[in-house]
């Protein structure tokens, strides 16, 4: 049952067999939750990893709020939120531009839900955490310096 | 199959139902090493978090092996009421599974 | 590092000697607590049971975004568990443990005056074991510490107020305040000159929490660790982080360290278990 789980997951990505069904009018965007975005979890680059995830064009906006530490506790464990008021959000992405693989995490919302999540995630060294909200078709994102320092009591 | 490795909380604040989760897992990167034998431990992290809604999916995490050890989440939707289930399954990369499920407070 | 280290040294000094001056200890318990009220003047006092939390506001922040669902969590349902199962014998923790472990876990430390010694509960989670053909769990993670902190969480809320029955006892507790005041390792620091006269300092980016109510929120889940630990545990960590050689978890003299500090928090409601960076 793993096995097949996986291989599925793996052939739906690459054939793009959803996105198909998707332009024929058969699924509407909000019924289809995306496949784990493997490309764009590998990426490393924070442009590679925007691209994984069809954001490559994402403009800036004032609309997404990102609530994160200016200085992180510890970089193992940064509480992130990410908000917005935008209508018809699709998807949200938090990524770590320092980190050697930056998508950290990317949520998949139905109509239902509104444009919050909130999250820990692993940050390697200071780094700006980049926000993606896809709407309607396309892609907004913010970001937010965060600090990571090494503790003086021996880490 | 394992004692639960899901912590959920979901509460109806006005319009609003928000779900938390809080999930036992070690949320390994691949990336350190066994201080003893030198040798890379092997990537072992959550991939997909599914959270249902009365059965039908509300909300997807997919994850990469930057989210913390013992990983949290939260999400807020409307059409929630009490009693109503949320159902909280993860899928690993080595293709654990774990699910969960409790009402609407 | 070092002329950090040397200013710590030098300014500590005056602090460390001060709290050696012979006095009962409930006078020095008086000293030390003024010394911390006049120091952080608008902490609240029962808010010194959240260490840096209390004192810094961009750190209790991020404590209270993991404190929506913090991880100890895990470890307190894990602790209920692991509680509640029988030994092989048929008989349970509740039977050995003062109102079944309930609402207990604050009057620990106590001074066994039969058995001379100071007693914590994790000596007494292991003294049943034994007691029911059980082998002992490690002190300072894992099992223990997941029921720890299942029993922690049922006395929180709950004011610490710590006994010195008898000489003895307090012979004890005299031996855990030297332990406190005394340098030790290639650092050669001693836990009041970081805890007293440096607290709300910071050495690089580490700030350095206040000695009273150190002791209030164990065991407690560390991000550093990614887990759960004891008290001893992080007194083991800290005498390692000024190059001393640490003591064995439940050694004499980290139980009577335990004495002196707990005893020095007592007013203090416990708040465990806790989360910390």
């Amino acid at each position: 049952m793993t096995m097949k789980r996986r291989t599925f997951l793996k052939n739906t990505f690459a054939t793009g067999v959803l996105g198909v069904a998707v332009g024929a009018g058969l699924l509407k965007p909000s019924d289809v939750l995306a496949a784990w975005p493997e490309s764009a979890f590998a990426a490393k680059s924070l442009e590679d990893a925007l691209s994984g995830l069809n954001a490559g064009s994402a403009s800036d906006s004032g609309k997404i709020k990102i609530k994160a530490p200016d200085i992180a506790e510890n970089g193992a464990v940064v509480p992130i939120t990410v908000s917005t008021d935008m209508s018809g959000v699709e998807k949200i992405s938090v990524l770590v531009e320092q980190n050697p693989q930056p998508l950290a995490a990317s949520f998949d919302l139905t109509s239902k839900c509104d444009g919050f999540i909130s999250t820990r995630i692993k940050m390697g060294k200071t780094s700006d955490v980049v926000a993606v909200v896809q709407a309607g078709g396309k892609s907004y994102k913010a970001k937010k310096t965060v600090k990571v320092t090494i503790g003086g009591c021996g880490g | 199959m394992a004692k639960n490795s899901i912590k959920i909380k979901a509460k109806n604040k006005g319009e609003k139902t928000e779900v938390k989760a809080l999930i036992k897992h070690n949320m390994e990167t691949g990336l350190r090493k066994n201080k003893k034998t030198g040798e890379k431990i092997p990537p072992h992290f959550i991939q997909e978090v599914k959270c249902e809604h009365n059965g039908s999916v509300v909300f997807t995490a997919n994850w990469g092996i930057a989210v913390s050890k013992n990983p949290y989440l939260s999400f807020k939707f409307t059409g929630g009421n009490k009693g109503d289930t949320i159902t909280v399954s993860w899928v690993d990369n080595k293709g654990k599974t774990d699910s969960n499920s409790t009402k609407v407070k | 590092m070092r002329k950090l280290l040397a200013k710590v040294a030098v300014i500590g000094i005056i602090g460390a000697v001060s709290g050696l001056a012979i006095a009962d200890p409930e006078t020095d318990k008086a000293n030390f607590q003024n010394f911390f009220k006049d120091k952080f003047s608008s902490t609240e006092f029962q808010d010194f049971a959240n260490g840096v939390y209390s004192i810094d506001p961009a750190s209790r922040a991020q404590w209270e975004e993991i404190e929506e669902f913090p991880p100890y969590e895990i470890a307190i349902e894990e602790g209920e568990r692991l509680y509640n199962t029988k030994f092989k014998n048929g008989k349970g923790y509740a039977s050995c443990l003062e109102n079944g472990g309930m609402e207990i876990s604050h009057t620990y430390p106590r001074f066994d005056t039969k058995k001379a010694k100071v007693v914590t509960l994790a000596q007494e989670v292991n003294a049943c074991r034994k007691a029911n053909g059980e082998k002992p769990l490690k002190y300072k993670k894992g099992k223990m510490a997941s029921i720890l902190a299942y029993l922690a969480y049922s006395s929180r809320g709950k004011v610490f107020d710590i006994k010195i029955p008898n000489a003895a006892a307090e012979a004890a507790y005299e031996d855990g305040k030297k332990f406190y005041y005394a340098r030790r390792g290639q650092l050669n620091m001693a836990c009041a000159h970081c805890h007293v006269d440096n607290s709300g300092n910071r050495i690089r980016a580490d700030l350095l929490s206040p000695s009273l109510g150190h002791t209030t929120h164990f065991p407690v889940y560390r991000s550093k660790w990614g887990g759960m630990g004891t008290l001893h545990r992080r007194f083991a960590g800290c005498n390692k982080q000024v190059r001393a050689k640490p003591f064995k978890a439940q050694s004499k003299e980290y139980r009577n360290l335990e004495y002196f500090l707990t005893y020095m928090s007592n007013g203090i409601e416990a708040n465990g278990p806790g989360v910390r960076k």
